[in-house]
């Protein structure tokens, strides 16, 4: 079937298997491998997308259910090269170790402060739940997910 | 893990969704947010012929204000549910549970009419909705009917819901004064993982999760409640009539522990709230 699906801001029309899911649309036909397949059973986070915005797990998404949506991986976080606040919060503050939950950490990081900008620890380690890090290395994320909720602070202009 | 081949239809209405149900009969299922029915085919223990997505009917997700009780457009997400400022104050039950199903990511596509009518025993929100002793709203070749929830959950995975019928609205009464205490408890042992047992309480009324084929009311507890016994005394009832299931994660006779203890501590809490 034909999919019309826009990712990153980018307009993007092929021909796939009805069954194709939205992580093997991204990866394979998109060609943006940044979004990993981790455990492909909706647990580990790994392959967190946002999808009008709001983190959702592309390996249980169809790619035909997100025809028409807007969807955003990774690669579409940084303008014009420069770090997304979250992602230089993970860099700065050391929130990856072998990094290959790290682009669905920042995804989810990502819609977490859109919902609630000011999240205390709690609500980090909470909205987080549904993402893994095998190398258990959660304390940085939860440390970099609270300095990009501050960074952002930073950087509202007052009304 | 991919599913087996399968057509893929998007229907644009309730209606269209009824028309595309009726051509393709028993070989077709419906799509809501997918989070119960794409896991099972990619396990292929489910392989439709013909997948009708309803993730396009934004005229089934609303959730308003009928007076004596709360309408939810059967493809209201989980996210939505949580967020209601109209269910936080006249059902926190719900809005509370809805907000412990799965992780940000699931509630963020699932919705409250694809968990009843995948009737899964282990699901949050159907014993939920079975205190609240919540109306279904159901569409089909012959029409709109309602159906009382109790009695709706047939078995493993099975309701009585006919083939091509398509769920559309469900009806929550808001609790009565003096039954507004409320409680849900689940233990699981991932955050994110079915509950192994979970319990649900508005004022007297208690079902369990995932302690038999289907969810189920408490009725040995509810009964001691309403004779006056506290909390603790009537907790020691919660495994009565139950059939829980041995599994890999935990024994029946584990379960029955669980249910016990989580129901008293449920109690408690519902005892505190009211």
């Amino acid at each position: 079937m034909k999919v019309d699906l826009r990712v990153n801001g980018e307009e993007i029309t092929a021909d796939v298997e009805d069954r194709m899911l939205l992580v093997h649309f991204l990866r394979d036909v998109a060609d943006l491998t940044a979004t990993n397949i981790g455990c492909d059973t909706t647990s580990c986070g790994a392959c967190t997308v946002l999808l009008d915005g709001e983190s959702v797990k592309s390996c249980t998404v169809l790619a035909a259910q997100a025809a028409g949506h807007e969807i955003t991986t990774v690669e579409g976080l940084a303008a014009g090269g420069v770090m997304h606040p979250v992602q230089r919060a993970f860099h700065e503050q050391h929130g990856l170790q072998c990094g290959f939950c790290t682009p669905g950490m920042v995804m989810a990081v990502v819609s977490l402060l859109a919902e609630n900008p000011h999240p205390t620890e709690d609500q980090v380690r909470t909205g987080l739940e549904g993402n893994l890090c095998r190398c258990t290395g959660y304390h940085n994320i939860v440390r970099a997910a609270l300095a990009a909720a501050a960074a952002q602070e930073g950087q509202e202009v007052p009304a | 893990m991919i599913p087996s081949s399968f057509t893929y239809k998007r229907a644009g209405s309730a209606e269209d969704a009824a028309g595309l149900a009726a051509e393709y009969g028993e070989d077709a299922k419906y799509l809501a947010g997918g989070h119960s029915l794409l896991p099972l085919m990619k396990l292929r223990l489910a392989a439709p012929g013909v997948i009708i997505d309803l993730g396009g009917l934004r005229e089934l997700c609303y959730i308003t204000d009928q007076g004596s009780y709360v309408a939810i457009g059967a493809l209201t997400r989980h996210h939505d549910v949580e967020h209601s400022g109209l269910l936080g104050r006249d059902l926190p039950l719900l809005a509370h549970a809805a907000g412990q199903v799965g992780d940000p990511q699931i509630r963020h596509r699932g919705t409250i009419g694809g968990s009843v009518a995948h009737a899964d025993p282990a699901s949050d929100l159907p014993a939920v909705l079975l205190t609240l002793d919540a109306t279904l709203v159901a569409r089909g070749a012959g029409g709109s009917r309602e159906i009382p929830v109790r009695g709706f959950f047939r078995g493993l995975f099975e309701t009585t819901l006919e083939p091509g019928e398509l769920l559309t609205e469900i009806r929550v009464p808001k609790p009565a004064a003096g039954a507004r205490g409320w409680s849900f408890r689940k233990f699981t042992q991932r955050a994110i993982d079915w509950a192994i047992v979970g319990v649900a309480v508005q004022g007297g009324q208690v079902s369990l999760v995932n302690m038999g084929g289907t969810p189920l009311r408490a009725a040995a507890v509810e009964a001691a409640l309403a004779g006056g016994a506290p909390p603790a005394d009537a907790a020691a009832y919660a495994a009565e009539g139950t059939s829980a299931p041995a599994d890999i994660r935990a024994s029946r006779e584990y379960r029955e522990h669980l249910a016990r203890v989580l129901t008293s501590r449920a109690l408690t809490e519902a005892a505190a709230r009211s």
